[in-house]
């Protein structure tokens, strides 16, 4: 009976392998998928879900879209007359070896059968914009998540370009998890707004809650890591970084239970106040298991050494301040301390390091993929002596501090790097000499061919320097190009830089995130709407001409997903010109344009599934719409927003 | 104006003339104090609707024209940095040196403030000689339960939060890192502040 069952299958396939490109999954090597304990990225688990959940059926049917959400996955089982139907259970075991998102996606289109299957294996679902759908939707469409990635705010509001009770408040979403998915793992989240409540109530809601990631988040306090640490019997990763919370001391770190012991990774990074360094100490001594310890700054030298000695099998590693003076005995110790640590491949921290102390980590180095030297304000000679002990080295952040200087010694000591992230170290400092211009990313790209991140903070640069890196680095992915003084033309020709852009979108062919800057024309525009055709992010800020800048980017970009744009000469138009794409966007930031109420009444009224939200300032124009942010949602309006946003509707 | 010096009846009238600039600024036009290597060149032109853009954005009250130089710092949002990563450079001495913590010191009833360089001194005892040396004044015996006894003045300073902390309280690495600036407190403020709250 069951061989009947998979000659069918097979025959089935074989049919699907004709008629879909999803064929092709099945027998593709997707080995690298099968294995759950391998982690996908999380960059690479973006879009994917959210197409899932907002449109199973896009090719199939245009208005039922909706309604084909509301059906929940049923089970079904084996009935005789279903004798060419292949069993949900095992669709099941096979689809649960399915990772990635994209394949899931895919499968979920076959049919209703594949849909379900897909539905109730599906573990991990990512929500890119927190309003496109509501958890009430996100549990009916996926029964059995044990992990959560949900993200919050615009970006811009990193910028302080967003009021602070904008929303985007988890509290309503944990509150559906609670009944739902009693035994959630995992929940990261994104710019999110996050109360001690919150915190506490998912302590004490989910019995079986391992890991929490808070990025940029707000609205919680020590107090509520403190309900973690308390309530959170198996928890293996908290990992808080960048976030804008009150800081009420460190006794959070010591509501760990005395026989606590299966941390896995330890992000406190950027909480100011100190943590007892000897709970520290203990907590690290019993976590065998710990792999990940980021300490803030209030830990100092002695303290470190003593739990790298205590954890030499870290694999990543944030010091805390490593400015303080050390006796030589100390420095050995320190050195040697490091030298234990055989696996380390990311080192993060190292706030104010001198020196002196920064040659204490050279032991450590050998396989460093990841170096992140951000926080300490480097000379060029300092991070030349430091780069040739880091032969493996990936990824590169620093400040401009290091000079055009250091960058060529990243030239020529960093052959596999293929990320470098240059922060100016001096942001408003307009008299400063400049520290990094374009001949230090022009020597970067000499040295390292495999070059496909930048982000790069100047203040000055040339049409001439961009070309020339894109031609020796043609494989660019993230291109984010910062000239720090807005409309800033190329400073030896005093043209506009729309021929550096151009150069990046026409030789980049796998550009996915551009960020522009400097004196720009419509021309830029021009170019990418013709050339950036992998592009998924576009960040624009005082650039364009006109309308058609924006219309040719609307027009030409088919994968846009995400563009912000500020204090650009684009109106009404413009932002009429992307009608068509902004369901198929997760959303449009616009501040300080030219785009007015009517315009938005417009958009609202013409595309119903879209949220038009208008941010007012105070004293503003009436017809003037300031802050614009559009975004694609089944969940309709939101009903938590504060009186300075409101929800545009046709009326 | 004429460069070199003109000397009248053996008078060297320029020598002695009052201006606002520095010694030997007045010899080229144009050149300040501070070398100024990034100027901005003017705008072109071509550049010229970017400009009336630029105005027309200004007019509707943004701080941002395109062409125009403003104060970076006066720019929402702009140059795009995170606030953690601004708070961790603000940290460090704003004044631009790349050597010396320099904060201001202030005692409460002096006409003027003075300057002084934190990374000089080694530890708290050191840095109290020298404010009292330089203030003339005596702080007093410094405990942890209750502050410094036996002076009228109290030395406190501002941390990168904004409070007014009792100086000695916290561990002398982790003052230099936090502390913004320093003051004299005297009298009846200063008890308050001595008082193991």
């Amino acid at each position: 009976h069951l061989f009947i069952h998979s000659i069918s299958i097979f025959q089935a396939v074989l049919i699907i392998l004709h008629l879909s490109p999803f064929g092709s999954l099945l027998f593709s090597p997707f080995s690298s998928h099968l294995s759950s304990s391998s982690p996908i990225p999380h960059r690479e688990r973006e879009s994917f879900d959210s197409e899932s959940l907002l449109s199973p059926f896009p090719q199939i049917s245009s208005s039922g879209g909706i309604s084909a959400m509301d059906r929940s996955p049923k089970r079904r089982s084996i009935s005789p007359d279903d004798a060419t139907r292949f069993p949900d259970e095992v669709l099941e075991r096979v689809l649960a070896l399915l990772d990635s998102p994209k394949d899931r996606s895919a499968v979920s289109l076959v049919c209703r059968d594949w849909y379900s299957a897909e539905s109730w294996s599906r573990r991990h679902v990512f929500i890119g914009n927190c309003y496109s759908v509501s958890p009430e939707i996100v549990a009916r469409r996926f029964p059995r998540i044990r992990s959560v990635t949900l993200k919050g705010k615009p970006r811009f509001s990193d910028f302080n370009l967003v009021p602070d009770n904008w929303g985007a408040d988890v509290h309503s979403w944990l509150l559906v998890f609670a009944s739902e998915y009693p035994f959630l793992e995992e929940l990261r989240l994104k710019r999110m707004r996050v109360t001690d409540e919150s915190l506490e109530f998912l302590a004490l809601n989910f019995p079986n809650f391992r890991a929490l990631s808070l990025l940029s988040c707000d609205g919680f306090s020590t107090g509520g890591l403190a309900s973690v640490a308390t309530h959170c019997k198996n928890l293996t990763e908290l990992d808080i970084q960048e976030n804008g919370i009150d800081d009420f001391g460190g006794e959070w770190l010591s509501c760990f239970p005395d026989n606590f012991n299966t941390l896995e990774v330890l992000n406190f990074s950027h909480l100011n106040t100190d943590v007892n360094p000897d709970v520290l100490e203990r907590l690290v001594s019993r976590c065998r298991s710990l792999k990940v310890l980021k300490v803030n700054r209030s830990i100092s030298l002695d303290c470190l050494q003593r739990l790298l000695v205590s954890a030499p099998q870290l694999t990543e590693l944030g010091a805390g301040s490593f400015s303080q003076e050390l006796t030589p005995r100390q420095h050995a110790d320190l050195e040697h301390a490091f030298g234990l640590c055989k696996n380390l491949s990311v080192l993060t921290g190292l706030w104010e390091a001198t020196a002196m102390n920064l040659s204490a980590v050279y032991p450590a180095c050998s396989r460093l993929s990841f170096l992140n030297l951000s926080y300490t304000a480097l000379q060029s000679q300092e991070l030349a002596s430091l780069l040739p002990h880091c032969p493996c080295l990936r990824r590169l952040w620093v400040l401009d501090s290091v000079g055009d200087k250091g960058l060529e010694a990243v030239g020529a000591n960093c052959p596999s790097l293929e990320e470098i992230r240059v922060f100016p170290a001096d942001p408003f400092d307009e008299d400063m000499i400049n520290a990094v211009t374009e001949s230090g990313i022009v020597a970067v790209s000499q040295g390292c061919p495999k070059l496909h991140y930048i982000l790069y903070f100047c203040r000055q640069m040339t049409n001439a320097a961009v070309a020339t890196v894109v031609r020796n680095c043609p494989d660019f992915t993230h291109f984010r190009l910062c000239i720090m003084n807005p409309g800033q033309p190329d400073h030896t020709t005093n043209q506009p830089m729309d021929e550096a852009f151009g150069s990046v979108v026409k030789t980049c062919k796998k550009l996915q995130r551009l960020s522009v800057s400097g004196l720009l024309t419509d021309l830029t525009f021009k170019y990418i709407g013709k050339y950036a055709k992998n592009m998924e992010t576009l960040s624009v800020a005082f650039a364009g001409s006109s309308d058609l800048g924006m219309q040719y980017v609307m027009e030409g970009c088919s994968k846009l997903r995400k563009l912000e744009i500020r204090d650009c000469p684009f109106g009404n138009a413009a932002l009429l010109s992307g009608l068509e794409k902004y369901e198929s966007m997760r959303s449009l930031w616009m501040s300080a344009c030219n785009v007015t109420m009517n315009g938005c009444r417009v958009l609202a009224r013409e595309m119903p599934r879209l949220n038009v939200e208008v941010m007012k300032e105070e004293g503003s124009d009436d017809c003037k719409a300031d802050k614009v942010y559009v975004y694609r949602t089944v969940a309709g309006p939101r009903r938590d927003a504060p009186p300075s946003v409101l929800t545009v509707s046709s009326l | 104006m004429e460069g070199g010096v003109a000397y009248e009846n053996g008078l060297n009238f320029k020598a002695t003339e009052l201006t606002l600039g520095l010694p030997g600024s007045g010899e080229t036009e144009g050149q300040g104090g501070v070398r100024n290597n990034n100027k901005r060149p003017m705008p072109t032109p071509e550049t010229n609707e970017e400009e009336s853009q630029a105005h027309k954005a200004a007019d509707r009250g943004s701080t941002a024209p395109a062409a125009k130089m403003l104060c970076r710092a006066q720019i929402v949002g702009w140059p795009p940095i995170r606030s953690y990563r601004k708070n961790s450079l603000q940290a460090k001495n704003s004044e631009g040196e790349a050597s010396g913590m320099y904060v201001k010191v202030s005692m409460d009833g002096a006409p003027y403030l003075r300057k002084i360089d934190l990374k000089v001194y080694r530890d708290y005892p050191e840095l109290l000689k020298a404010l009292e040396a330089m203030f003339k004044f005596a702080a007093g015996v410094y405990s942890e339960r209750e502050g410094y006894k036996g002076s009228e003045y109290v030395p406190t300073y501002e941390d990168k939060d904004g409070d007014w902390m009792l100086v000695g309280d916290v561990p002398w690495d982790m003052f230099m890192s936090s502390c913004k600036r320093l003051r004299i407190m005297k009298g009846s403020e200063a008890r308050g502040l001595g008082c193991g709250v």
